[in-house]
C-alpha cells in the first residue's frame, strides 16, 4: 500500500529512474489511485494494522462464508457434492436458491440434538475434572521455588512435543482389557477378570482430561503466580485460617485464570473428534464424530456444514465470555 | 510530642518501675535463616500502652522480630510472651495481634469496607455489629466517603489509612506496624505521624513500630530500641538515645555527630580530659567515666551543641579553630562544615536567630567551642 511518493530519498536513485518515476507520477491512473487512497485514509499505519485483518479475512471469514454457502445448498451426487446457490437462468436472471432444509434437519432429527447435548455434557464434566486436577498442580507449581517451578512447568508442557494422536493412542494400550492397568490389577489379585474401561465414557474423560490439562494449568499458574503472598499473611493476621484464606483470597484472585483455563478446555472439548473416536464406544454420540461421519461417510457436505455452523454459534457464547474475562483482567492490571 | 498515657500519668515511667509486668516479653530470642542469624539473642520488654519503635538500618533484623511477634516466623531459640501467654506454636490467626504491612497488603478484590470488615467476619461477629464497627473505624480514619471503592482507586495516603483501619478494627491488644509511613511523602508523613499518636492514645493499644527513619522514631515513640546486626544495642526514650547514646553505632545512627577517637589523659571521678590526634586542643568532660585510663575512647559532640564565633571565646577548654568550607542555609538553621587544622571536618549547626546573621562566611577562620557537658564519651 506504500505509494511511490512515500518512498524516501528519490535523489539517490539514478537520474533515469527518477525521471521515469516523476513521469509516471504525473499520469492520471497513478494520481487517481493515490488520491483515492488518501481519501480513504490509507497510510503506512493503516497498512500495518490491515495485516491481521487480512489474515482473518483470508483464513477465517472467507472459509466461514464458503462453509455457510455450502450449508445453504442442496446435496447432489457429483463433484463438488452440492448444488450451487447462485445460478444464471436462461433469461439471464441471477437465481439464488437458499436451502434451509439442512438446518431444519438438524432440529428435526434428534440425533443432532442428542449429539450436541452429549458433547456439551462431556465437555462440561471434562472441564470440571481438569479444574479439579489442574488447580492443585498449578498451585503447587506457583508456590514452588524458582528452580522447581521451571522444571515442573517444563513437565506440564513436555507432552506437547509428542504427537497428540500418538498420545491418545497410547491410552488404548493402557486402558484396554489386556492393557497395563488391567494386567497390573490382575497381577495384584485385586480383580479376577479385566475391567472394561476402553470404549466407555470413562475412557473419553481420561483422554480429554489428559490431553487438555496443560491448557487449564498454564492460565491458572499465571494467575496464581502473580498473587502477592503477603495478602495471605494479612488474612492470617486478621484471624483467617489457611483454608478460609484460600477460599476468600486465593480463589477469588485466581478467578480469571479459572475462567480462561475452563474456556480453553471447554471449547475444543465440545468439538473433539479424535478422543471419542479412539477411546469412546460406537454408541457414544459426540458432535465432532457426527460431523466427521456426515462429511466423510455420508458425503453430505451441506448437512456437515450446517452442523459445523451450529457448533460455531453454540461456542460463540463461551468465546465472548472469555473475551470479557480478558478485558476485565486488562482493566484490573 | 508523643505523650503516652504512661508518660503523662506519673513521673516515673512504667519501664523504670521494677514492679510493672511487661506486656510483651521477648526473652533471648534468636532467629536463624540457615546460617544467617537475623535476630541474635534479643531481650525486650514492652509495657501496656507504649508506642515502641524498633529502629535500625535495612537487614538489622527489626522486621524479622516483628514477624515473630505476629507469628509468621517461629524463633529458633528464646521465648515470646504477650500478656503473660507464651506465643510458641500459636499460629498468626490465633494471636491477639494485628499487623499493618509495609505494602499495606490490602485485598485488591474487596472494597475498602470489605477490607476493614474482613477481620471481624473471620471471628463470626454478628453482621449488624460488623457494620457499625466498620463505619466507626472508617469515620475515625476519615474514609467514610471511600467505603465502596477498591484499593486501586485510592491514593497512597488513603490506602495507608485503610490498612490502619483494618488492623485496628479488631481492637487488638498489640498493633505491629512495619514501616507504616514509608510510602508517604514528607508532608503527609508528618501529618500521619501525629494522627497515629492520637489514635494510639485514644484507643490505648500497644504499638510496636518498625522503621529505618530516625525522625519517624523520634516523633512517634515513647521508647526506641536501636537495632544493629540482629541485636538491640540500646533501648531508651528518644531523648536518652539522642543525648546519651551508649555506643558509637547509636551516636552515629541517630542524628549527626562529630566523633573524635582519642585517649584519656586525665581520668578523675568528676571530670575526664581526652586528647585526640584529630583535634588541636583537648576535650574536657565534666563527669567521670568508668574505663581504664589508657583505653581508646570516642568523644561524640552533636553539631547543634557547638558554638561558632569569629573572636576567640573566653573559655580555655573545649575550644578549637578552623576554616569554614561549606555553609548550607536551611532557613531555620544553617549547617557549617568547618575544617580543623588537623584536616578533620566538623559539622556545626547554628539556629538563625537573627535575620542578619551573615557575619560568618566561606573560608573564614572561626573558633568552635562547646560546653563541658556536651561531649559524650563512648567506649565502643
Amino acid at each position: 500500500m506504500i505509494t511511490r511518493a512515500e518512498v524516501p530519498h528519490p535523489q539517490r536513485r539514478s537520474v533515469g529512474v527518477h525521471l521515469l518515476l516523476r513521469f509516471l507520477e504525473t499520469l492520471p491512473p497513478y494520481r487517481w489511485t493515490r488520491a483515492r487512497l488518501v481519501q480513504w485514509g490509507v497510510t503506512g499505519r493503516t497498512a500495518v494494522i490491515a495485516v491481521p485483518y487480512l489474515w482473518l479475512l483470508l483464513f477465517f471469514l472467507i472459509p466461514f462464508v464458503i462453509v455457510l454457502k455450502i450449508g445453504f445448498s442442496e446435496t447432489q451426487i457429483a463433484l463438488p457434492p452440492y448444488q450451487p446457490i447462485f445460478a444464471w437462468t436462461q433469461e439471464r436472471i441471477l437465481e439464488i436458491k437458499l436451502n434451509v432444509g439442512n438446518f431444519l434437519y438438524l432440529v428435526e432429527d434428534n440425533l443432532y440434538w442428542r449429539a450436541y447435548l452429549n458433547s456439551l455434557k462431556i465437555a462440561a464434566v471434562s472441564t470440571l475434572l481438569c479444574l479439579l486436577v489442574g488447580y492443585p498442580i498449578a498451585y503447587a507449581i506457583a508456590r514452588a521455588n524458582t528452580t522447581w517451578r521451571n522444571i515442573l512447568l517444563m513437565m506440564v508442557i513436555l507432552p506437547f512435543w509428542t504427537s497428540f494422536l500418538l498420545r491418545v493412542y497410547a491410552w488404548i494400550g493402557i486402558l484396554k482389557n489386556n492393557g497395563l492397568i488391567n494386567n497390573f490389577l490382575m497381577w495384584l489379585g485385586v480383580i479376577d477378570e479385566p475391567l472394561v474401561m476402553l470404549q466407555t465414557d470413562f475412557a473419553i474423560y481420561v483422554g480429554i482430561v489428559y490431553s487438555y490439562l496443560p491448557f487449564m494449568i498454564l492460565p491458572l499458574y499465571t494467575s496464581l503466580e502473580k498473587m502477592d503472598l503477603t495478602l495471605l499473611e494479612a488474612a492470617a493476621d486478621l484471624g483467617s485460617r489457611p483454608w478460609k484464606a484460600f477460599m476468600q483470597i486465593t480463589l477469588p484472585l485466581s478467578i480469571q485464570g479459572i475462567v480462561a483455563g475452563s474456556l480453553l478446555v471447554f471449547i475444543p472439548a465440545v468439538g473433539e473428534f479424535v478422543i471419542p473416536a479412539l477411546l469412546g464406544g460406537p454408541e457414544q454420540l459426540m458432535i465432532g464424530k457426527v460431523l466427521w461421519t456426515e462429511f466423510f461417510s455420508n458425503r453430505d457436505w451441506p448437512v456437515a456444514s450446517a452442523v459445523a455452523i451450529a457448533l460455531l454459534l453454540l461456542l460463540l457464547l463461551p468465546i465472548a465470555l472469555l473475551q470479557r474475562a480478558q478485558a476485565a483482567e486488562a482493566r484490573s492490571a | 510530642m508523643a505523650s503516652s498515657p504512661s508518660r503523662a500519668d506519673s513521673k516515673t515511667p512504667v519501664w523504670n518501675d521494677p514492679q510493672a509486668a511487661p506486656y510483651i516479653n521477648i526473652e533471648s530470642v534468636t532467629k536463624k535463616f540457615g546460617e544467617f542469624v537475623a535476630v541474635n539473642d534479643v531481650s525486650l520488654k514492652v509495657y501496656r500502652g507504649e508506642l515502641f519503635c524498633l529502629l535500625g538500618g535495612s537487614g538489622c533484623g527489626k522486621t524479622t522480630l516483628l514477624r515473630m511477634l505476629a507469628g509468621f516466623e517461629e524463633p529458633t531459640a528464646g521465648r515470646i510472651s504477650i500478656d503473660g501467654v507464651d506465643m510458641a506454636g500459636i499460629p498468626p490467626y490465633e494471636r491477639p495481634v494485628n499487623m499493618m504491612f509495609q505494602s499495606y497488603a490490602l485485598f485488591p478484590h474487596m472494597t475498602v469496607e470489605q477490607n476493614v470488615a474482613f477481620g471481624l467476619k473471620q471471628d463470626g461477629v454478628p453482621k449488624a455489629e460488623i457494620a457499625t464497627r466498620v463505619a466507626d473505624m472508617l469515620n475515625l480514619v476519615k474514609l467514610t466517603q471511600f467505603a465502596k471503592r477498591k484499593p486501586h482507586q485510592l491514593s497512597g495516603g488513603q490506602r495507608q489509612r485503610v490498612a490502619l483501619a483494618r488492623s485496628l478494627v479488631k481492637r487488638p491488644k498489640l498493633l505491629l506496624l512495619d514501616e507504616p509511613l514509608g510510602a508517604l511523602d514528607k508532608k503527609l508523613r508528618e501529618h500521619t505521624q501525629f494522627e497515629l499518636v492520637n489514635l494510639q492514645e485514644q484507643l490505648g493499644v500497644t504499638f510496636i513500630v518498625v522503621t529505618h527513619d530516625q525522625e519517624e522514631a523520634m516523633t512517634l515513640a515513647t521508647r526506641i530500641g536501636v537495632m544493629d546486626a540482629g541485636r538491640i544495642v540500646q533501648i531508651g526514650t528518644p531523648k536518652d538515645i539522642y543525648e546519651y547514646p551508649n555506643c558509637k553505632f547509636c551516636a552515629e545512627f541517630i542524628g549527626n555527630v562529630n566523633m573524635f577517637q582519642g585517649q584519656m589523659i586525665e581520668d578523675e571521678p568528676d571530670h575526664v580530659r581526652i586528647t585526640s590526634p584529630e583535634l588541636e586542643g583537648t576535650i574536657y568532660v565534666n563527669h567521670g567515666v568508668s574505663a581504664a585510663s589508657d583505653a581508646v575512647v570516642w568523644a561524640a559532640i552533636r553539631p547543634e551543641k557547638i558554638q561558632l564565633s569569629i573572636d576567640p571565646p573566653e573559655q580555655q577548654d573545649n575550644v578549637t579553630r578552623g576554616i569554614v568550607k561549606e555553609i548550607a542555609y536551611m532557613g531555620d538553621l544553617s549547617i557549617y562544615l568547618v575544617q580543623l587544622a588537623t584536616g578533620k571536618m566538623m559539622r556545626v549547626t547554628q539556629p538563625n536567630a537573627y535575620r542578619h546573621a551573615d557575619d560568618i562566611t566561606w573560608d573564614q577562620q572561626v573558633y568552635l567551642h562547646w560546653h563541658a557537658s556536651s561531649p559524650v564519651v563512648l567506649l565502643e
